[in-house]
C-alpha cells in the first residue's frame, strides 16, 4: 500500500514535532498546567500501550488473512445484513485509540469495504465492552443498557447517512 | 495455511504501518492530555443548566474537542454528574468523546478522505445529541430517573 505510506509517512513525525512545540509554548505560558498535562499523558500512555500490542496483532492478521475478495464478501457492496452486523460487532470489539484504526480501515476500504460500514464501525466503537463495568458503576445498569442499545442502532443509521451523503456528491 | 514468505511480508508491512502511526498516536495522546488539563476548570464552571438541547449541544461540543481515552470521559462524566451537571450533557460528552474528534479530524481526513471525515463528524455530532436526549427520556419513561 504505497499510497497509505505516502499519506502517513513523514506527516506523523511532523505532527509530533508540532505537538512538542505546542508543549514548549504551553510550558512558557503555564508551566504547572503543562507538567500536569504531561503527567496525564504518561498515565494514559501506560494504559494505552498494551492495547497497541493488540492493534499490531490485528493489523498483522488483517494483512495476512484478509484478501480483497473476503472483504468484499463480508464488508463489501453485496454484504447486506451480514456486513452491518460485522461492522457493528467489529466496532464494539475494536480497542485502542481511534486514530490507530484509521490505517486499518483505509486498508480495508482500498480492498473494497463499503463506506457505510466504515462509518458504522467508527460509531459503534462508542460501546466499550471492557469499560462497561466502569460505566455501570458511574451511571447504573439501566442507563448503560439503554445507551448502548441506542449507540448500536444509531451506528447503522450513521453509516446509511454517511454513504448517502458521499454518494450524492460524487 | 500461510507460507513463510507470506508471514514475513505481512510482518514487515505491519511493522512499517506501525512505525508510521506511532508518532500520530503519541502526538494525539499529548494533545488530548493538554486540552483536558487546560480546560478542565472551564468544563465544570457552571456552563450547563440552560435546558436539554443547549446542554446536549454544549456537552457534545466538549466531548468532540476532548477526544481521547474513553476511560477519561467516564471519570469526567462521573465527576460532572456528582457536581450537578445533568445526565443529558454528560451523555453527550460520553458519546462524542469516542465518536467525534475535532483533534483527530486532520488524521482522519488524511487516512480516510477529507469529505468522509467532515461528513462523519458532523453527522456524528448531531446523532450524539439525539442519543443523549433519547437515552435520558427513555430512562425517565421507564421511571428510573
Amino acid at each position: 500500500m504505497p499510497l497509505l505510506q505516502k499519506r502517513s509517512g513523514l506527516g506523523g513525525w511532523l505532527f509530533l514535532v508540532i505537538v512538542l512545540l505546542g508543549y514548549g509554548l504551553s510550558s512558557l505560558l503555564s508551566p504547572e498546567s503543562t507538567t500536569e498535562a504531561f503527567t496525564f499523558f504518561r498515565r494514559t500512555m501506560r494504559q494505552v500501550f498494551p492495547v497497541l500490542g493488540m492493534v499490531f496483532l490485528l493489523l498483522f492478521i488483517t494483512n495476512l488473512l484478509l484478501t480483497p475478495s473476503a472483504v468484499k464478501r463480508y464488508l463489501g457492496k453485496e454484504a447486506g445484513f451480514k456486513g452491518w452486523t460485522a461492522s457493528v460487532v467489529a466496532g464494539i470489539f475494536s480497542m485502542g485509540p481511534i486514530y490507530a484504526w484509521y490505517t486499518a480501515l483505509a486498508e480495508l476500504q482500498q480492498k473494497g469495504m463499503r463506506t457505510a460500514f466504515v462509518a458504522t464501525f467508527l460509531y459503534s466503537r462508542a460501546v466499550k465492552i471492557p469499560l462497561l463495568p466502569l460505566m455501570i458503576y458511574y451511571f447504573g445498569a439501566t442507563y448503560t443498557i439503554v445507551l448502548c442499545s441506542y449507540l448500536m442502532a444509531f451506528s447503522v443509521i450513521n453509516g446509511i447517512l454517511i454513504e448517502r451523503l458521499m454518494t450524492n456528491k460524487t | 495455511m500461510p507460507t513463510d514468505n507470506q508471514l514475513n511480508a505481512s510482518l514487515k508491512k505491519t511493522i512499517r504501518i506501525f512505525i508510521n502511526i506511532l508518532p500520530i498516536i503519541v502526538g494525539m495522546l499529548m494533545t488530548t492530555s493538554l486540552v483536558v488539563t487546560l480546560f478542565s476548570e472551564q468544563i465544570s464552571a457552571g456552563l450547563f443548566g440552560h435546558g436539554d438541547i443547549p446542554d446536549a449541544t454544549l456537552g457534545a461540543a466538549i466531548g468532540s474537542i476532548a477526544a481521547g481515552h474513553p476511560l477519561a470521559s467516564y471519570l469526567l462524566g462521573g465527576e460532572l454528574l456528582s457536581g450537578g451537571v445533568g445526565l443529558i450533557a454528560v451523555t453527550a460528552i460520553l458519546v462524542t468523546w469516542v465518536t467525534v474528534g475535532i483533534v483527530t479530524l486532520p488524521v482522519e481526513a488524511l487516512m480516510l478522505g477529507a469529505r468522509f471525515a467532515v461528513y462523519r463528524n458532523i453527522v456524528g455530532f448531531g446523532i450524539a445529541i439525539i442519543i443523549a436526549l433519547l437515552t435520558v427520556y427513555t430512562i425517565k419513561l421507564l421511571g428510573l430517573a
